[in-house]
Order: C-alpha cells, then structure tokens, then sequence
C-alpha cells in the first residue's frame, strides 16, 4: 500500500503519523511545497519577534523524526492528478503512483485587485520566506502598512508592535477581526490597539501602491498617501485546490468531502485548510482553516484510508487572538441562532466582554476578550451540547460565570 | 503502576492550601491566581469542588499544539508543557474542552498540571484527603472521561 500525501503542515504530518500507526507496513509519502522541514505558520509571529529561531517554529522538534517512523518526506510540487491511472504529475516532470491520496495543500494568500503590490517592499506574512523579508525589512522605526486586519493580519500585528515600526493598519471592512469579532468587541480591540500607538484605520481601503524614493508610496480611497518600508498583505486566503482541475475532485470553498473525509473521487482525500468539512456547529459544510480542525481532519482521514472506518463528529470554529497583549476568543455560533437567547457583560474601560449565545437552554457560540483562565470551557460547553438547567438564568444575569456552570453540571458539584 | 489525581469535592472544605502548594512549588509564589488546580465555590449548596487537568487520553492540547510544545512524561502519563518550545500561541487553551490550560501573561507561555514529576504537591497539602493520588485503575475519573469522549471530534478517535 503506498500512501501519498500532498501537503506537509499539521494536517498533512498528523495523517502520516496516523497511517504509520494504524499501518505499520504501508509506504508513506509526504509531500510538502517549501524548502523547508514541515513547519507551522502558526509559529511565524513568535520568529518575527525573535522569540523562537527557524527551527522553533517546525512542527516536530526530534531529530529523525520522519525517518524513524519511516515517512519518506520529499519537496515536491504538484502539477496534476490523475485518477484514473492513480498517478500524480509533478512540477520536475516526474509522476508519483499512489493507491490512497491524501490532499492536505492549505491555503495561500490572495492579493486584491490593486496596482502595485508586485512592487519590491510588499510581502504576505504566509511563509518562513516571507517572514526572512520581513525581518530584513521590519527594524526598529520602519514605517509599515498592514492591509488586512483579518485573524492573520492580527497575529502579525503584535510581532510588527514587538519590533517597534511605525505601524499603520488598513481595514475594509469597519471593524477589526471582522469575521471572528461582532462590532462592540472588534472595536474594542481597535481602541486598545490605537492605545498601544498603532494606527488603525477601518472602512478604508488601500487604492495604489507606488514607488517613490526607494520606498513605497500607500494612496487609500481616503485620499491620503502615506509611504512606507514595507507593506504587509493579509487580505484574505483560498484554498490550494488548482492542480485538481480536471480530476473530477468536486470543489466549492474548497474540497468536498464526505464525514470520512473522501472526496467525489476514490481513494482521494482532503484534510486540513483546503478541505471543506463538517462543521459541528451548523451541520454544514464549511472550510474552518484553523490548527485543531486541521489536526483532527488529519487524523480521521488517515484512519479511513487505511481501512478503519471513522466517521469525522465535526469541527468546531474557534480562535484565540492576541493584539498586542489583549486576548480575545471565539467560539462556534458567536454570531448566534435565529430564535436564541443571548447574554453580554462589557467592561470598556477594562477591556473586558463577555458574550454567549444560546439555543434553548444550551451554549452554541461565545466571545470573550481580556480573559485567559479556564476559557477551553466555553468549547466544552458547545461541543457536548450539555443542558444549562437553572444555568442558563445565571449565566444570562453574568455570562461570566462560565466555569462554575461547566463544573457544576457536569462533575456534580 | 501509574497514579492519578483523584478529587472528591465531598471532603474539600475550601481551605485553598492545594492552589498555595500548587502555585508555591511551580511558580514559587504564594498566589492562588498562578494555581494549576482551582477550588470553585458553590456557596448555595455549600459546596467547594477543586479543578485541574485529569491528563486526558485525548490530550487535546497536546494534539492543538503547533510546535511540538507539550508531550506525554512516560513515567507519570502527565501531559507536560516544555517552557522551551512553547510559543505562547494559546491554542491549546481554547482546544481543551476543560479549560484546564491557563495562559500565564508575566511568562507569556501556558501552564498546566504536571503532576509535579509525579509527587502532585496538591495531594500532599491537603489536609481531608479531598485530592489524592492514587492508582490510576481507581474509578474517579470516570465522570470526567465520560465527558471526553462526549467531546472527541472522531467516535473512533485514539490511533
């Protein structure tokens, strides 16, 4: 049996893991797109900020990790699939056969329609490359545009802050995090980020980027023009599904799968950022592109295709943000249900805001900023649909007391 | 034989000398606040029910971790966070269904039970054997293993 695997993040490395598991004998592959040992997006602020080197930010720290569990990890890009001679067609020319594929390719960065941002001086923040350009270009009292002030833009906001640029960020949208924030909480996180000396610049977009000086020149539809050393683009990302055209692998916001994770085509599979899986929260089917769905669609996928059957419970959507030192989070239906209830406890001038959403007596999404302890409840208490009871009256009076609802209903306190 | 922490909050009388053995030996403070196990106060019921980390098989914070941040001690089957290799990303905090993984801001990396290298400081310190550490065949946890597996994201999750 050879296992092919195209995608070497934490989806793509837990599958191969998995199949060595499960499949002492079978030949893994794994396949990933950089020049690099798998490593983890997730991990490039902290090397922006210097905190960690290049190698604190791979996936598996043991030397001979790969080897010892006899997953041949090669760089290779993939050109095209071929179902039904169950070949692959590499970028070098070369074909690869599998008898089970795994697609775990992620996503990458789209730019907007707008001129300039091929231009020296303008970067993504996706790669451990990219983050080399960056540090070269990001010292102390640079001045830099972020566009993008997504979940990614705002990870990489704190780095920028820790390295002390001037740092300016263009919003389209009217708040921060808008997809992770409802409005009173993402303008929270501004008015705290303006207070930290970064300028935050929401509704507006860039137009135009120049260069002018040895430097770029930023126009917004405001009018104004600013210049900058470097320009950051965090913009939104896609899945990485073109090479599939042509296979028959049905896609929408990314790969269909099935609760097995299969996709249309047999004996291909897709995990991860470009896998359009089951959504716990909604019964959907929804592209989550976050490191715990893509961990547990690695695995699941892993086990189907080595023949044990593994139905995926579904995933629920959940962040957690640090914008330059104010955490905030989220969870599953934080934008709520038709017909529920919901409670809200805000502290502006502490930062701090609670809100839950309810359907029936129980809890199906939560936001929560300037809280760090025993937060994971909030996903305990969505995910095993547990019943409030006479909770749900407290909780509507202060939503703070999340804790004390989990441990009383379920440990019998 | 590997041992477990087993709480009964029938014995716990509130004194919160586990959260000041707890927060003296890993952060060598006296702070409830920088405790790893938490007492919860019922006061209608008079109740007081102390919290940690039961070191989950599904180990979902080991599992969220993107830098290979917190691994299984083979002696103890604590799961135990490396202050080395952890980035202070938080994943884990929200990954676990518990919340029993804190993130502490005066270090900027997460803190969890380890069971002190297998000596929990907890147990030691309690005075009505509320929190014991025992053989890890003894039935307490099974409440909270229930719940686990409520969670898990695949019916036939452990590989």
């Amino acid at each position: 049996m050879t296992y092919v695997i195209i995608g070497a993040g934490p989806s793509g490395v837990t599958a191969a893991e998995t199949l060595r598991k499960v499949d002492p004998v079978g030949e893994i592959i794994l396949l990933g797109g950089e020049p690099e040992p798998p490593y983890s997006r997730m991990a490039i602020p902290y090397l922006l900020t210097g905190q960690i080197d290049e190698a604190g930010t791979y996936l598996r720290k043991r030397d001979g990790h790969y080897e010892a569990n006899r997953i041949e990890y090669r760089q290779a890009t993939v050109e095209s699939v071929d179902p039904a001679a169950k070949s692959l067609t590499l970028a070098d020319g070369t074909t690869q056969a599998y008898d089970k594929l795994l697609v775990a390719t992620g996503a990458s960065p789209v730019k907007p329609p707008i001129d300039g941002l091929d231009l020296p001086g303008v970067h993504h923040c996706w790669t451990l490359a990219d983050a080399r350009h960056i540090i070269a270009l990001a010292g102390k009292g640079a001045e830099v545009v972020l566009m993008g002030a997504g979940f990614i833009g705002c990870i990489i906001l704190e780095s920028l802050v820790e390295r002390g640029v001037k740092l300016t960020v263009v919003e389209a949208l009217d708040r921060m995090v808008p997809r992770m924030m409802n409005a009173p909480a993402g303008n929270m996180i501004k008015n705290w980020c303006t207070e930290k000396g970064v300028r935050v610049l929401t509704s507006t977009k860039v137009t135009r980027l120049a260069q002018s000086d040895g430097r770029l020149a930023v126009e917004l539809d405001s009018g104004e023009q600013t210049a900058a050393d470097l320009v950051v683009v965090a913009t939104g990302v896609r899945s990485n599904v073109d090479f599939l055209e042509g296979s028959g692998v049905k896609t929408d916001t990314g790969i269909v799968v099935d609760q097995n994770m299969r996709s249309t085509v047999e004996d291909i599979y897709a995990a991860g950022d470009c896998a359009q899986g089951l959504d716990f929260s909604t019964g959907g089917w929804e592209v989550h592109a976050i490191q715990p769905t893509a961990v547990d669609h690695g695995r699941i996928a892993a086990l189907n295709m080595a023949g044990r059957p593994t139905p995926f419970n579904g995933s629920l959507n959940m962040n957690v943000l640090d914008t330059a030192g104010l955490i905030s989070v989220s969870f599953g239906r934080w934008d709520g249900v038709e017909g529920g209830d919901h409670a809200e406890s805000v502290d502006a001038d502490n930062y701090r805001y609670t809100r839950l959403e309810f359907d029936g007596d129980r809890i199906v999404g939560a936001l929560a900023l300037g809280r760090t302890d025993h937060v994971g409840v909030l996903r305990g208490l969505i995910q095993t649909g547990i019943h409030l009871g006479p909770w749900k009256e407290k909780l509507m009076a202060d939503p703070n007391r999340i804790v004390e609802a989990y441990i009383d209903r379920t440990q019998g306190a | 034989m590997q041992r477990s922490l087993v709480i009964d909050p029938g014995k716990c009388t509130g004194c919160l000398q586990c959260e000041l053995a707890c927060s003296y030996d890993n952060e060598s403070i006296f702070n409830p606040s920088k405790s790893r196990i938490k007492v919860f106060s019922f006061h209608d019921k008079g109740r007081f029910v102390p919290y940690t980390c039961t070191q989950c098989d599904e180990a979902w914070c080991m599992k969220a971790c993107p830098v290979d941040a917190i691994s299984v001690d083979a002696a103890s089957g604590a799961k135990i966070v490396s202050d080395e290799l952890c980035v202070g990303c938080k994943v884990c905090t929200v990954a676990c269904p518990f919340g029993t993984v804190n993130y502490n801001a005066d270090t900027g990396k997460v803190i969890k039970c380890d069971l002190c290298g297998g000596d929990p400081e907890c147990a030691k310190a309690c005075p009505t054997d509320a929190i014991v550490f025992v053989d890890a065949n003894w039935t307490g946890l099974e409440r909270m293993r229930t719940w686990a597996e409520k969670t898990d994201a695949g019916q036939q999750a452990s590989a």
